[in-house]
């Protein structure tokens, strides 16, 4: 195994760098909310990690495509780091979500769209690494893995439509406004401004713990590798 | 080194492949049928389960005539789901056991005639139970269940639950785990199916205006032709090597 | 017949068939030895177009793999060491169903003639689940010449039968191989190829390591001439 490349190395310290800085910002810089108070300043970290999951989900069923079109187990790799590194962000988004609900709806949890979804595609993606772990062909295993992710990517809006025949109570912060919306508020300019740089701080975190799976990834295949080869 | 034999007429060739396509479709569900006729195991198990698992919410839920309204169309897919995976599990396991999957593997068909076959009995084995299901219950709890639009609602619901079911039954049974794992991987993308079909059932038992059934309706037609189509292209994948 | 040329097979890391060179001219009967493992079972899956290779060349009847698969397919018999039969049909009802699916012409008189064949007409409306193993045996080698391959793949099988069984397939074998057939079958048991087979290839670590005709073996010499391939 390759030495930890430098351009690695400075992105794990600018990850540590940023997280302490958004930490900072969205708990001392940015203005306290009127109504619900400090705990609405777990709102930055919910929304970003909630950002970088979904795109990392996303880019799963991207790569999905990629894999079953192109048969190369490098994309499998890279789909494990991708759906791993965005499992754990998207639990933290819920657990984040959760703290914030407590006060704000006056429950831990709810059977809101958003939240259910929420749920549900966590579900589809710990799924996802129960069917990886009863297969042994890596071929095969690259094959349903991908598929199931695609399928699983591909049902998760429609989830979200089923869902949105019960009434919703989640905000909508950004775009668009929703009347039966409770605990919703508008941003001042230092909370925009904890607001994106939090999103800009986990876009980083991501690709530093995504890259890192990647090449653990590939150190596994190459233990694989080294076990087969030494049984010959 | 043998030539390869001539066809004059590429017209007949390609009218005798799609004849081929509908033959071995209708084929797999002849032989899946007539076994299961023969052998009622599938069906029954599917039919017990499901008796069994209303005299569970029964009591569970204590069904009386007010909760019954309400949650109907919640126990009928909660059991419809279960016993449904039960069906898949097993009618993929028939394949599976002696090397039938190769043997149809082998034949000179599109994969995907392989996967609308199974789609097809899965689907007959799943609204047989449906169809005994639904009048036992209007017996047990003295409601009319014969509703034109709910029978709809079942066809469209179990077609779509079917469809992906199939297709990852046919990934589940090739897995070590594969006595389990089926549930764990249809349930999370079937959730709109279910939900979808739960609140159009359940506004077609309640009369509620055609409004409000109409958007869970038009949700399982678009998840049907979804899955369906995708499941076409993915088929190929799951049972190559 | 078959010609395949470098044939490589990987299973992700793990090589199974390094560079594998075979040819069987038409009408040939090709026994291929080995130990377990040596990757004679993948070898007839890539053969029977169930398994795609890696890398090299495979044509059978003209035909390219995996390109030319269903031409491939509609000339090709295999029997595995599993029966291919559906327990809960009966004889006549399995060789219905696999004429179907092989859109065989005129298919209840081809039914009639394979049932004669393997001797099974007077028990061809008994469920198979009734068969005794050698009598599955035979109904799977009626099976697999329903369409009238001109090609036969046979995986072990010989697998789980006793001596009676063994006699009673090796007839059926005789009668399919009378009929002009080019066919390859796997074994680890040398007696029995020894009997019917005209050339012996054998295959130890994914490559082919001797080959030789039955002439070129002195009569009861080919334990003598396995050892010694394997040996080198």
């Amino acid at each position: 195994m390759n030495n930890k490349p430098l351009a690695l190395k400075i992105l794990d310290l600018i990850s540590i760098v940023l997280l302490l800085a958004a930490t900072y910002l969205s708990i001392f810089v940015a203005p306290m909310e009127r109504v619900m108070g400090n705990v609405q300043r777990v709102f930055y970290f919910h929304v970003g990690t909630a950002w970088v999951a979904l795109i990392g989900f996303i880019f799963t069923a991207a790569l999905s495509v990629i894999y079953l079109t192109t048969k190369n187990l490098k994309w499998d790799r890279i789909q494990v780091a991708a759906v791993e590194v965005s499992v754990v962000f998207f639990l933290i988004t819920i657990i984040l979500g959760s703290i914030w609900a407590r006060p704000a709806w006056n429950t831990w949890w709810t059977w809101d769209p958003r939240l259910t979804t929420a749920a549900v595609v966590e579900l589809v993606y710990i799924a996802y690494f129960m069917l990886r772990q009863g297969l042994d062909d890596p071929n095969k295993r690259a094959n349903f893995s991908a598929i199931y992710a695609l399928i699983g990517g591909l049902s998760a809006p429609i989830t979200f439509f089923s869902i949105r025949l019960f009434r919703t109570i989640h905000p909508v912060v950004i775009a668009g406004t929703n009347a039966e919306a409770e605990g919703s508020f508008s941003m001042s300019g230092g909370m925009l401004q904890a607001f994106f740089f939090a999103l800009f701080a986990f876009t980083v975190i991501f690709i530093d713990l995504f890259w890192n799976r990647i090449r653990l990834g590939e150190a596994q295949a190459k233990v694989e590798e080294m076990k087969i080869n030494a049984a010959y | 080194m043998a030539t390869k034999a001539s066809h004059p007429n590429s017209l007949s060739k390609k009218e005798a492949a799609v004849g081929g396509y509908f033959k071995a479709i209708s084929a797999i569900v002849w032989k899946d049928l007539r076994a299961e006729f023969r052998s009622w195991e599938l069906i029954s198990a599917m039919l017990v389960f499901s008796l069994l698992a209303i005299l569970i919410f029964n009591f569970a839920l204590e069904l009386d005539v007010k909760t019954r309204q309400s949650v109907t169309a919640g126990v009928l897919w909660a059991t419809f789901a279960f016993a449904g995976t039960l069906g898949l599990n097993r009618s993929m396991s028939i394949e599976k056991d002696r090397g039938c999957l190769d043997g149809l593997l082998l034949a000179p068909v599109d994969r995907s005639a392989i996967y609308f076959g199974k789609f097809f009995s899965n689907l007959a084995f799943m609204l047989i139970v449906e169809a005994i299901v639904l009048p036992v219950y209007s017996v047990l709890y003295n409601t009319n269940l014969f509703h034109p639009g709910l029978i709809a609602v079942i066809l469209l619901g179990s077609i779509g639950y079917t469809s992906v079911g199939t297709l990852l039954a046919a990934m589940s049974v090739q897995t070590r785990t594969r006595d389990v794992l089926l549930p764990i991987l249809l349930f999370p993308v079937a959730f709109a199916v279910l939900l979808s079909a739960v609140k159009a059932s359940g506004g077609f038992l309640n009369g509620a205006d055609f409004a409000e059934i109409s958007f869970p309706i038009n949700l399982l037609i678009v998840y049907d032709i979804i899955f369906i189509a995708i499941s076409f292209m993915l088929f190929d994948a799951v049972v190559e090597e | 017949m078959i010609v395949v040329k470098k044939l490589v097979k990987r299973f992700g890391l793990k090589t199974v068939l390094r560079g594998v060179d075979f040819a069987v001219q038409p009408g040939e009967f090709v026994a291929l030895l080995g130990p377990n493992g040596a990757g004679k079972t993948t070898f007839l899956r890539i053969l029977a177009a169930l398994s795609r290779p890696t890398l090299g060349e495979v044509r059978i009847a003209g035909y390219k793999l995996p390109d030319e698969a269903a031409q491939v397919r509609a000339r090709l018999g295999v029997v595995s060491h599993l029966s291919l039969l559906y327990n809960d049909l009966t004889a006549e009802e399995n060789l219905r169903f696999y004429a179907r699916m092989y859109n065989v012409e005129n298919s209840s008189a081809r039914i009639a003639a394979v049932l004669a064949m393997i001797g099974l007409e007077a028990r061809r409306r008994d469920l198979v689940r009734t068969y005794s193993r050698g009598m599955q045996q035979r109904l799977a080698i009626g099976r697999a010449v329903l369409h009238d391959p001109q090609i036969m793949l046979l995986d072990e099988p010989y697998t789980g039968l006793d001596q009676d069984a063994s006699s009673m397939l090796d007839a059926a074998l005789k009668a399919v191989a009378a009929e002009g057939r080019t066919i390859v079958m796997t074994s680890h048991d040398l007696a029995r190829a020894e009997e019917l087979a005209a050339r012996f290839d054998i295959l130890s670590r994914g490559i082919i390591v001797a080959s030789a005709t039955r002439k070129q073996i002195k009569k009861n010499n080919l334990l003598s001439f396995y050892k010694q391939a394997l040996a080198d």
